[in-house]
């Protein structure tokens, strides 16, 4: 206890014991150690010369991307389309699937522990992988294209809406929940009268913000073959049109900020 | 038609919340429950309805025995039990209107429910709800856009709702200013009295108990201690209840009195005695 006396007997207080004190002290003098150690190994493994003429190669690699070669939009539209369309469609499909498995993975709703954690390693192995892997696997399953990338998405959404929403519904209000299950309801009409009112802002929510995250991630899916304007970037890349790279970014850019415009008008709109 | 033969519950951490418990509620009684927080007034209804699970004894409604009913059984006898909470317990993002049909939820199928496509007579005797506990022009607002007696009401009005025989009603005037308070407990009473129900009200405030209720017990530490009517509640028997206390409620005169018993609980703490206060020597320059 941090209390003592001093010998003329009043009573002392501290935030911490003295040896809590000298405890933190050590603590902190072995992380900056710790730090300054790693920061040594970074600097030996790094080859210095490369890194010196790091200005001259980003100013001649962005001297190549301009002027942008803006007649290259027009082959773009289609894969922009299909970009959308994967992360739109991939994000209906994962939220479809989350909602259960939360309802099953939150603690006051799930009809036993057994189930819950079946549906916590569903959303634990969801999340764990990324959804470029996720394709990667799926265009080796079902081959290059649009399904491949929507399917990946879905399965790297299940698990990000349904953490966050099963999250959302162990913090709801028990009375209401209590009220309804002492009107004689069934189990699923406390469900749908006490839980999903409380849960419903979260979910709109958490399901926009995994949408605009997902636009995101849509643009990345064609480096491995899965649909959309990944697989234009990869061309151009590919080919050194760095001019063409440049339009490709733009437009990405483009869509994000919209994206981003559209999400923040819905969020606010429901909740 | 409630009766309750030594129930008893222990929760799982050990703590013995009811001991033994013997009560009878006869047909349109109104008995008030009170106690000190803690005392378990809150376990004893929650038992009645099985949202908590006694661990002991036997609750019979109307010959129906409650502990040990499961499943489609347990939902039909809470039908017919009706609560009423402290913090109203409604839905706060439904209307009013889907607050008070949620009162028939035991009586329709999940889809019914689901596409809120209740049996006209549920409809039309919610209407006649709403306009009875006076809230017939809030009908299409949401639940929060209420006032804390008004939300009451709605509360009301969905356990009448549930057509009980039994209200359960947990503190319902915790919240409530002293009139609305009043008015809420007026027409609980006004409505048992219409219905012929019984019902159990966990309450505080030991004169609305008085002055509303037919019947008081007297809850302490999980035991009945009290049982009889509200004239019978001297001031021996609160302090059974409650514990040691002045139940006077004519106005104390703080001067004199007041002054002294702060003195007495100042000297009573060890370093006070000391004839030198620390701050007082710091004040002076002294080193502590």
């Amino acid at each position: 206890m941090p209390v003592s006396t001093t010998p003329q007997g009043a009573p002392l207080w501290q935030r911490r014991t003295t040896r809590a004190q000298w405890l933190q002290y050590a603590a902190w003098l072995l992380g900056i150690s710790l730090f300054l150690l790693c920061w040594k190994v970074i600097s030996d493994n790094t080859m210095w010369v490369f890194v010196e003429d790091a200005g001259r190669q980003g100013s001649d690699l962005i001297s190549r991307m301009m002027p942008p070669r803006w007649e290259y939009a027009s082959v773009l539209w289609k894969p922009m389309w299909d970009t959308l369309n994967i992360a739109t469609l991939g994000t209906v499909l994962g939220i479809a699937m989350a909602f259960p498995v939360a309802f099953l993975a939150a603690r006051n709703t799930t009809p036993h522990p057994l189930v819950r954690s079946l549906a916590l390693t569903v959303i634990v192995s969801s999340r764990s992988i990324n959804s470029l892997i996720w394709a990667m696997l799926l265009v080796t399953i079902l081959g290059p294209g649009v399904l491949a990338g929507i399917i990946a998405i879905a399965l790297r959404s299940i698990g990000f809406v349904g953490k966050l929403l099963y999250e959302a519904i162990e913090e709801i209000h028990p009375t209401p929940v209590e009220a309804i299950s002492a009107t004689g309801a069934s189990r699923l009409q406390v469900m749908n009268y006490g839980v999903l009112p409380q849960v419903m802002p979260a979910f709109a929510g958490i399901s926009v913000y995994r949408w605009d995250i997902n636009i995101r991630e849509s643009t990345v899916l064609g480096l491995v073959g899965a649909g959309g304007i990944g697989l234009q970037l990869n061309a151009s890349i590919n080919s050194l049109a760095w001019n063409q790279v440049s339009v490709i970014f733009v437009m990405i850019f483009a869509t994000v900020l919209v994206s981003e415009w559209v999400s923040a008008r819905v969020r606010h709109a429901i909740i | 038609m409630l009766t309750l033969t030594g129930v008893g519950k222990r929760y799982p951490t050990g703590d013995r919340a009811l001991t033994d418990i013997e009560l009878s509620l006869p047909k349109g009684q109104v008995m008030a429950l009170i106690g000190p927080s803690g005392a378990g007034k809150s376990t004893l209804i929650r038992c009645v309805n099985r949202l908590v699970e006694p661990t002991q004894g036997s609750i019979r409604l109307e010959d129906a025995e409650l502990t040990t009913l499961s499943g489609n059984r347990l939902r039909q006898a809470r039908r017919s039990m009706g609560m009423i909470f402290q913090e109203y317990a409604l839905v706060d993002r439904l209307t009013v209107m889907e607050n008070v049909l949620s009162g028939q939820l035991g009586y329709v199928g999940f889809w019914r429910s689901f596409l809120r496509r209740y049996p006209q007579e549920a409809v039309a005797e919610a209407f006649r709800l709403l306009e009875r506990v006076g809230l017939p022009h809030a009908i299409d607002k949401r639940a929060d856009a209420l006032s804390g007696g008004q939300r009451q009401r709605v509360g009301i009005a969905r356990a009448l709702l549930q057509s009980p025989k039994l209200l359960l009603v947990d503190e319902p005037t915790a919240s409530l200013d002293p009139k609305t308070s009043r008015q809420i407990m007026r027409l609980i009473r006004e409505l048992c009295a219409e219905r012929e129900l019984a019902a159990i009200i966990n309450i505080h405030d030991v004169a609305l108990a008085k002055q509303f209720a037919d019947r008081i017990v007297g809850l302490r530490a999980g035991e009945i201690v009290f049982d009889g009517k509200p004239c019978e509640l001297t001031s021996e028997i609160l302090t059974t209840i409650y514990g040691e206390e002045d139940w006077d409620t004519s106005p104390e005169s703080a001067e004199s009195d007041d002054v002294q018993t702060v003195g007495d609980t100042f000297t009573s703490q060890p370093y006070a005695a000391h004839t030198q206060r620390p701050l007082a020597s710091v004040a002076s320059g002294g080193a502590l």
